[in-house]
């Protein structure tokens, strides 16, 4: 809808003094939210970043390049355990495990880039599925990385504790500066890849790959290109999520943890980075939140313990979230197949050119 | 041994098969990838409990319900959720499943809680018999083996002979030219969905008696059954059995020599021919059309 008439204004970072003012206005809303927020609401508020970050990277992935990913549950592993082993185990400060971890991601989102060039549709899922479930298995089974019992997340140390600077993050509050940082970092990073080249690529690649190769993309590079890229975002996101929770173990990175990553790029809008933002926070919230311990929400939560003693039982009442999110994820298909971001762009037009 | 472990992987081997070719019927009728095909089978499995013991009717009554049930939910499922679906491209479609899969997955653990229970088929693992010196066969897989070749059987004449299988093949091969021919495509959508239904809650039935009942315990059958029948090709109920007893075989003998890696042997075999041969063993390389 907003016509792009040179190449310049498709570049720039802002569209408009508004966006700018309004970006700046949130901007400052972030960097103060400490300050009026409990602090407990900050651990939900740093695991959205997080999944923010990862939601832009699989939109890069499944909305740009229309590629499918069930094992990005894979790359998040990677990077947990990549940043939480290389610190504990070679001493690796963190500024620079964080990136190595994510590098370790994008290594094999390039493995798994590879076969993907030939797969689509159901074979890439089924490709990508066993990655993930491969990657989840060995952590299970190799004792370096704790096996079933897990890990403890060490110090979020940002110095370098051998040269004896050391400059520890403990409170939520000191690792959601950190967390904002890095997102908005990768978030804008995410931007300026789609207008380069390379997302100009990707797109093609989406809307037609046999075309995009006849007008000289090279297929191999780009497809492979977009897996690392998303593997890397993930493996910052997990290594981000380890400290976040500070404890996991393989079962927090199952087959459903690819699945919620995958409807919040949907339920947000495929292709665009703003739905990818919102779809992330409003999953996360969903599920983290509001509908955990639906029994103890005021009116709703006596309502369905009622019903859960009257049909279904009391004990189940806990999975109820998933009822909720597999009817968010079909919904959103039938009925906005363009997600959250569509809705937007609804309603922007509708006042655009209101009142006509 | 081998031929000990010969048996045991073709007999679960079928079962994988069996489960495949749920999933096939509606790959191929309606192109879409139902990831939820494992909840729906899990969802009449606990049919068949909840009979069996709430009501504590005989197996052969409740085996009966719970297929009424399978058939009705695979048609529900396809009626409610896939056919309002416009413009549907394959990842729509796959979330779509997924969502359906997540829904089924919270009703039935909200139904029966979360918690492992026994299901007892009347045909049991423990029961054996040695028709020829050094080859143990149970009850469990002869039941397994004769379900899956009468299905085989009948699946063959119901494609070959009645009206409805002429009716499902002319729309795999040409949705708008069956519909000009008179074929009603959305009922065909529909029963493909009740039948792959039934077909797969009666794979689940004896996967159940192999591990315990649980909302979630159809998932990792269900992805063995995935790749097996990618493996296959996803294309003939044929190449899906043998993709099957292939995958069923190679981990019975994996699993025996390193019992660890057995979970994830068969996605490792799967990435691997899937690199070699992008469609499957058994199905031409499909070639797009621009």
């Amino acid at each position: 809808m907003d016509m792009k008439r040179d190449y310049y204004e498709d570049i720039q970072l802002f569209e408009s003094g508004v966006v700018v003012c309004w970006t700046v206005a949130f901007l400052l809303f972030l960097f103060t939210l400490p300050i009026y927020t409990p602090s407990f609401y900050l651990f939900l508020i740093n695991l959205v970043m997080v999944h923010v970050i990862l939601a832009v990277g699989l939109n890069i992935l499944v909305g740009s390049t229309g590629q499918i990913s069930l094992g990005h549950a894979g790359f998040f592993a990677i990077g947990a355990y990549g940043t939480a082993l290389l610190m504990t185990m070679l001493h690796i400060p963190f500024f620079l495990a964080l990136p190595l971890a994510g590098f370790i991601a994008a290594f094999f989102g390039f493995i798994l880039g590879l076969p993907a060039l030939r797969l689509e549709g159901p074979y890439l899922a089924i490709a990508s599925l066993g990655f993930g479930l491969t990657i989840m298995h060995i952590i299970g089974r190799w004792e370096v990385f704790g096996g079933r019992m897990g890990i403890h997340a060490p110090p979020l140390d940002l110095g370098v504790p051998q040269l004896g600077f050391s400059w520890v993050l403990e409170s939520d509050k000191s690792k959601y500066f950190l967390i904002l940082v890095i997102t908005i970092f990768l978030i804008i990073a995410a931007r300026n890849i789609m207008k380069t080249r390379v997302g100009r690529s990707f797109v093609a690649i989406r809307d037609s790959d046999i075309a995009a190769e006849v007008i000289g993309i090279n297929l191999t590079i780009y497809k492979t290109l977009s897996f690392m890229i998303s593997a890397f975002y993930a493996g910052i996101a997990g290594g981000l999520f380890g400290f976040v929770l500070g404890f996991f173990d393989p079962f927090t990175f199952t087959l459903i943890l690819s699945i919620i990553f995958l409807v919040m790029v949907v339920v947000g809008g495929l292709g665009s980075i703003f739905g990818s933002i919102i779809g992330a926070a409003l999953i996360t919230y969903l599920q983290y939140s509001l509908l955990k311990n639906v029994a103890e929400k005021p009116i709703v939560g006596d309502f369905l313990v009622a019903i859960s003693k009257r049909w279904f039982s009391v004990v189940g009442l806990e999975n109820f979230n998933s009822i909720i999110l597999g009817l968010i994820m079909i919904g959103i298909i039938l009925f906005e197949p363009l997600g959250i971001f569509g809705i937007w762009i609804r309603i922007k037009k509708y006042w655009k050119t209101w009142p006509f | 041994m081998i031929l000990q472990l010969i048996i045991e992987g073709m007999a679960i081997g079928a079962c994988y098969g069996l489960f495949g070719i749920a999933f096939v019927i509606i790959y191929k009728t309606s192109e879409v990838i139902n990831f939820a095909q494992g909840e729906m089978a899990m969802m009449s499995t606990f049919v068949a409990y909840h009979v069996l013991t709430f009501y504590e009717y005989p197996f052969w009554l409740a085996y009966i319900l719970s297929m009424i049930f399978a058939v009705l939910l695979g048609m529900a499922i396809e009626f409610v959720f896939l056919r309002p679906a416009k413009q549907p491209n394959i990842l729509g479609m796959i979330v779509i499943t997924l969502g359906a899969e997540m829904l089924l997955m919270g009703m039935a653990s909200w139904k029966w809680g979360a918690e492992q229970k026994e299901f007892v088929l009347p045909f049991s693992a423990q029961k054996i018999h040695e028709p020829i010196k050094g080859m143990i066969i149970n009850d469990w897989s002869i039941a397994v083996f004769i379900t899956a070749a009468l299905m085989m059987i009948l699946l063959y004449l119901f494609f070959k002979y009645t009206k409805l299988g002429v009716a499902m093949r002319a729309t795999q091969q040409n949705q708008l030219a069956a519909k000009i021919m008179g074929v009603r495509v959305e009922r065909v959508f529909s029963m493909a969905w009740g039948f792959s239904s039934f077909i797969g809650a009666t794979a689940a039935m004896f996967f159940v008696s192999r591990a315990t009942l649980d909302p979630a315990f159809m998932m990792e059958p269900f992805m063995r059954a995935f790749a097996a029948s990618v493996l296959g090709g996803l294309m003939s109920i044929p190449g899906i059995v043998i993709g099957g007893e292939l995958l069923g075989l190679i981990e019975n003998f994996f699993g025996y020599l390193w019992p660890e890696w057995k979970p994830i042997v068969a996605f490792v075999v799967i990435v691997l021919v899937l690199c070699v041969r992008p469609s499957g063993l058994f199905a031409k390389h499909y070639v797009k059309k621009v």
